[in-house]
This record gives C-alpha cells, structure tokens and sequence, in this order.
C-alpha cells in the first residue's frame, strides 16, 4: 500500500512515526475541543485549560521521549499528558472527577499525572515543574540511563524565580535537561511582549551559557527538529538547552475567559498556521503518508474520545472512603 | 556499641551509614561537600557547622554543592525522589523555607493525594531551626508548626544525638516527605549513641521521665530543658512525665493523651511562637480528648508572639527556660478540682 510511494524520511520520521505523531497532535486537538464543548454544558467541574493549538510542541518534543524520560507540564497541561502516553480515558475520567481517573478523581484537569510514564503531572503553580525536572535529570545522569528530563512551561512562568533558578542549576549541575518556553502570547491575559523583558525569551539561555532556539510552534517538523538536536546534545552528556516555542493558543487562559484582551488572532492562526493542517499538507505532498491514511486515524480518534466522555460520565464519583486515603505511604 | 558523640557527628554517622548502605542516598545543599570550584573543594569543610563533612571524598559525585537557589536544589531533590532516589536536600536555615516553600508544600507535600495514591516522594529536607545563637529575626525561627500543618509531610524534631541519628536514619528509608529539624545550638551536645546503625520510628513519642503529678510535652531542645525543670521540680517533690514526641507529623496522640489521663495535668514546652504552634495543637488535643481527666488549666510554655530578638538580653527572655516551665507546672500543680 503506502509502501509503494517515495518515502523521503525526515530525522528518523518513518511513516509509522509519522501517523503516530499525526495521531497524538489529533488526539490533543479532538480531546481538547470536545473538553470545550462539555465544559459548556456546565458538567466539568473546576478550572479547566486547554491546549489547542500548541500540539506540535508536545507531539514534536516527546516524540523523541521514552521510558528513560520524564516531562514536567503546566496547568494547561492535557497535551503534554497524550504526548507523553497518558491514557486518554484515564485522562477525560479524571477531568471529570471519577474514580477511574488517572488520579483516581483527586487531582483534576490542572494535576493530570502518570509517573509510570514518566510524566510528573500538570502543575498548578507557575513555574512549579522546572525544579523537579533537574532532579529527575539529575537521576537519570547519576544512574547513568541517558535519560533526559523535558519542563515544559509558559512565557508566564519564563518571569518565574523558579524557572531561571532551575535553568542556571541545570547549567551548573550540566544536566540532561531541556527547558520547553511554550510562548502563547500571554500570561492570562497579560501579553507576553510586555512582560518578558527581552526580545525572546529564547535570548534569556545566553545569560545561562546554554544553546537558546526558537521555534515556529505550528510547525511539526520545526518542534521535532529542535528538540531532536537538544535531546540528543543532552543525552551524550552536552547539557541542558532552552527552547521557545512560538504559537498562539485557541481558546481562552480558562474556559470560561472572554478573550476581550486579544482580537482576532486566532481566526487567522486556525486559517493559516494551524499545526494539523500543515502538517497534512506537507506528508501527503511529500508523498510519506496517504490522505486516507490520516483520515483513518482522524475516525480512530473521535471515536476514542467519544467513548472516553461516554465512559467518564459514566463512571462512579470517589466517595466519603477516598477521602482520606493517600496522603501518605504510611502514618 | 554506644559511645558518646556530638549532635553534629550524629547526624553525619546517619547520612554516612545511610549512603553506606543505599546507593540511591545522595545529599545535597549550599556548601554540603564545601567549596565545589575551589580550592575549597579538597578541604570540603561540609557547610557552615560542618554536619557534612567528610562524606564529599568519601562517596563521589554523590555530596554535591548548590548555588544559593533553594527552589531550583529542593525542587531537584523532589523530582529526583520520584526517579528512584533518595535525596537528602539541606536547607541551611529553616527561615529560607520563604523562598522554597511552594516546592515543599504544594510539589512534594500533595504529589501523593494529588495523583490518587501513585507518587511515592522519599526526600528529606534537612534544615537548622531555632534561637540562641544571637543570629536575629531571619536566622533562628522555630517555623516545624508551618510544616507540621501540611497534609503529606512528616515532621522530624530530635532532641539528642541518639534521637537525630535514628530517627535521620529512618528519615531517609521512609518513603514520605520528611521535614527534619536539627537545632542549631544543639550541633555540639553531646550523649550517647550507638555506633551500630538503628532507625528510630515515626509517631512514637519517647516518655524521657516517668512521673505522676504532672505531664510535660516538649519538642526538640526544649526536650533537655524541661528536663532540667523536671529534676529541680523533683527535689521539691513534684514528679514530671516528661513527654518528647519526636515528630509532631505524626504525633502519637496515645503516649500524651495515657499520660495526661494518668496526670491529670498538662504542660506543653514549644519554642516556637505561640499562636497555632504544636503547644497549641497538644493542648487542643487534651482539651477534647482528655477533658474529664484534667483538674487543672493546661499551661503552654512558649516564645512570644514576636520575632525573634538579637540583642542577647532579648533573646534570652525570649527562649522559653527552665524557670518558666518550672513555674507553668507548679502553677498546674497547685490547682485541684
């Protein structure tokens, strides 16, 4: 079948990679459009942030992650959950807040974690997931796994003490470390143009002696190849690198947020720059993957996010019983 | 075989049998091996009071030095404790837990509930607590009450070189969070401590004297000066039960709530300020779970509501002294009802 067509093959992009990295950005863009949409209908609890838009900045960095790897993510946290292999019902059940959640219906959308995939959770704070990413960059060099360790963080946390501590450790300890700045434009609603004082905050990496790169965020193949080149620097023992990512989300800070502080923006990302149709355009141009092909796996991911809401709703709530278990291993 | 060693060397013998043991035990903090970059580093000098000494050059590229950034080293040896280490991260002062404590409190502290019972985090926060150094306002709280009050810590305060090794030691094989706090004017104290390695366990409070008249609770240095109260009480015939809990998280409400049940009086000895402190959370729990036993007010025997003083006429006033726990449990003693 797509055996017979010219496949050039892109850093290691085989075409089984390239659907599969096709499948995780539509995940994140079906999964997230469809949290949108339930939102509304007033039956998710809580804060909820989404993330699409920015696919090809998760789909692009941790397609070259695997077990040895661990990421830190943010309060707009669910695509970096799907890139790194978090189960997408576990993930829908636990915005929901039902005990088949990954987080058994304790954490919520903003504290999303799988720690048998590596991924330490969707974080709350500002800047709370650049710290522990040296530590477990630190253990992954100090039992020798070449692992890396992935923080993705936002242009608001970019201005965090937390954020810049992390990244001069990182440098001092020269750890396997990649720092991911998703800039998105803004802070809530404060634009990222006035609260970052530089250019770029890319141009911050000098101040740290590491390598600095921006990439265009709608761009696959740009993410993947960045991130391939800091992965591999950082797995042979070459440091850490910080990278930005430029891109626009789609939607709101929150669900719920009235965008007044923003124009029409997005309009013109999702006509023009979208990370999913580029990407289309460009394998079935190019000859890698087949219009069918992707059309598959668009069918094969809304019916798993439809069974996911189905089976979520569906799902029993935590009781009085969950109440007070797991806050220790013993006590 | 016991011997008598320093507080200092006791917590140094636990991080080194420790390491000994388990390769997964690393250390780290400002100064821990001394001097990294340096000429410093062959002398490593082991921090401001030494307590690490000597462990730099004897298990490499597992002592290692900080930049002053406690966020970025606490948050580290939190991530690393989810990667299969066991990090043992030194906040020099407890006073700096200001400038971390997000890392503590709302990673390390919730990872386990947060993330429905999955994360398993066993790092240890070593930190330097308390007044009488004549080191002021920034350099000597007693702050274990602000971690006590966090679900998901546990919170270690030894009061003797053989409490601060086995109960470090334990520290460091438990798989929880634990926030240990070492007294800083206790560094050189002296007692007795087994050279053998032994683990001390949590929520197990220590009775340090047996007596009927009156029960005194004391945390951490308070510890041997209600000790010293408890013996010129004695001579004027009053018998203290002289309680040290060893970790306020968890507490071992039974051992307090049997004494006082057996006392009918309560003294609590914290050095820390008074307002929701862990005197203030033991005589709570008197007062609700011991009340028909009580026959007299419970007294609370602490420092004021104030920061702490420089000056060493203030500061001396200000750390709570045997006379003063002295008075609080003849003043109990004297009431019957």
């Amino acid at each position: 079948m797509t055996d017979t067509l010219p496949r050039p093959v892109e850093g290691g992009l085989d075409e089984n990679r390239l659907r599969e990295a096709y499948r995780v950005m539509r995940t994140i863009r079906m999964f997230e459009e469809r949290v949108h949409d339930e939102f509304a209908t007033g039956e998710i609890p809580g804060f909820v942030h989404l993330y699409a838009g920015e696919e090809a900045s998760a789909a692009g960095v941790c397609a070259h992650l695997d077990q040895r790897d661990a990421i830190a993510s943010t309060h707009r946290g669910h695509g970096h959950c799907i890139a790194k292999g978090v189960d997408v019902k576990a993930m829908m059940a636990e915005i929901y807040g039902r005990t088949t959640g990954s987080c058994h219906g304790k954490g919520g959308s903003m504290h999303i974690a799988d720690l048998s995939k590596g991924m330490l959770g969707a974080n709350g704070i500002v800047g709370g997931g650049p710290p522990l990413i040296c530590g477990t960059a630190l253990a992954a060099k100090l039992q020798q796994t070449g692992g890396v360790g992935v923080a993705f963080f936002g242009d608001g946390a970019s201005n965090q003490g937390t954020t810049l501590e992390a990244l001069n450790l990182a440098a001092v300890w020269n750890l396997p470390a990649i720092f991911v700045a998703e800039n998105n434009g803004y802070a809530e609603a404060t634009s990222s143009t006035w609260s970052v004082a530089a250019d770029n905050i890319a141009d911050r990496a000098a101040g740290f002696g590491m390598p600095g790169v921006i990439v265009d965020g709608f761009d696959f193949f740009a993410v993947y190849e960045a991130a391939g080149e800091a992965i591999a620097r950082a797995r042979e023992g070459g440091g850490p690198t910080l990278i930005e990512v430029k891109f626009t989300r789609y939607f709101g800070h929150f669900e719920g947020d009235q965008q007044s502080y923003r124009a029409d923006e997005v309009a013109n990302a999702r006509a023009n720059l979208d990370c999913l149709s580029r990407f289309r355009a460009r394998v079935v141009e190019t000859g890698q993957l087949r219009q069918s092909t992707l059309d598959q796996v668009d069918a094969e991911v809304t019916t798993l996010v439809d069974d996911a809401v189905t089976e979520a709703k569906a799902a029993p709530k935590p009781t009085r019983a969950d109440l007070e278990t797991d806050v220790y291993v013993s006590y | 075989m016991a011997r008598t060693i320093s507080y200092r060397e006791a917590v140094n013998e636990a991080l080194a049998q420790e390491m000994d043991r388990d390769p997964s035990v690393i250390v780290m903090g400002e100064d821990n091996a001394g001097g990294a970059g340096s000429p410093g580093e062959e002398d490593a000098w082991g921090g401001v009071l030494g307590v690490t000494k000597g462990l730099y050059h004897r298990f490499p590229g597992r002592v290692l030095d900080t930049p002053i950034s406690e966020s970025a080293f606490v948050g580290a040896a939190i991530g690393a404790a989810t990667r299969g280490m066991r990090p043992v991260a030194e906040l020099m002062f407890i006073d700096f837990m200001g400038v971390c404590f997000d890392q503590i409190f709302n990673q390390a502290a919730k990872f386990r509930y947060m993330f429905g019972g999955k994360a398993v985090t066993p790092v240890v926060i070593r930190t330097m607590y308390g007044a009488g150094l004549r080191a002021a306002a920034q350099h000597s709280q007693a702050l274990y009450p602000l971690f006590t009050h966090i679900p998901g810590l546990k919170v270690v305060v030894p009061s003797s070189p053989y409490e601060a090794k086995g109960l470090l030691i334990q520290s460091i094989r438990d798989d929880d969070p634990v926030i240990f706090c070492e007294h800083k004017a206790m560094y050189d104290t002296t007692g007795e401590v087994p050279e053998d390695s032994y683990a001390i366990p949590f929520g197990e409070a220590n009775v340090v004297r047996d007596g009927g008249d009156v029960t005194v609770v004391a945390i951490g240095r308070m510890v041997s000066v209600a000790a010293q109260a408890a013996s010129e009480l004695a001579a004027s015939g009053i018998d203290v039960e002289l309680i040290d809990p060893r970790t306020t998280s968890p507490l071992d409400t039974d051992t307090i709530l049997e004494s006082v049940e057996n006392t009918g009086r309560l003294v609590v000895v914290d050095e820390a300020t008074p307002r929701c402190n862990v005197a203030t959370d033991i005589s709570a729990l008197a007062a609700k779970e011991a009340f028909g036993s009580l026959r007299a007010p419970i007294e609370m025997v602490t420092a004021p509501h104030t920061p702490v003083p420089f000056a060493d006429s203030l500061e001396d006033l200000y750390i709570p002294d045997a006379q003063r726990i002295v008075n609080a449990v003849k003043s109990v003693a004297g009431w019957s009802r």
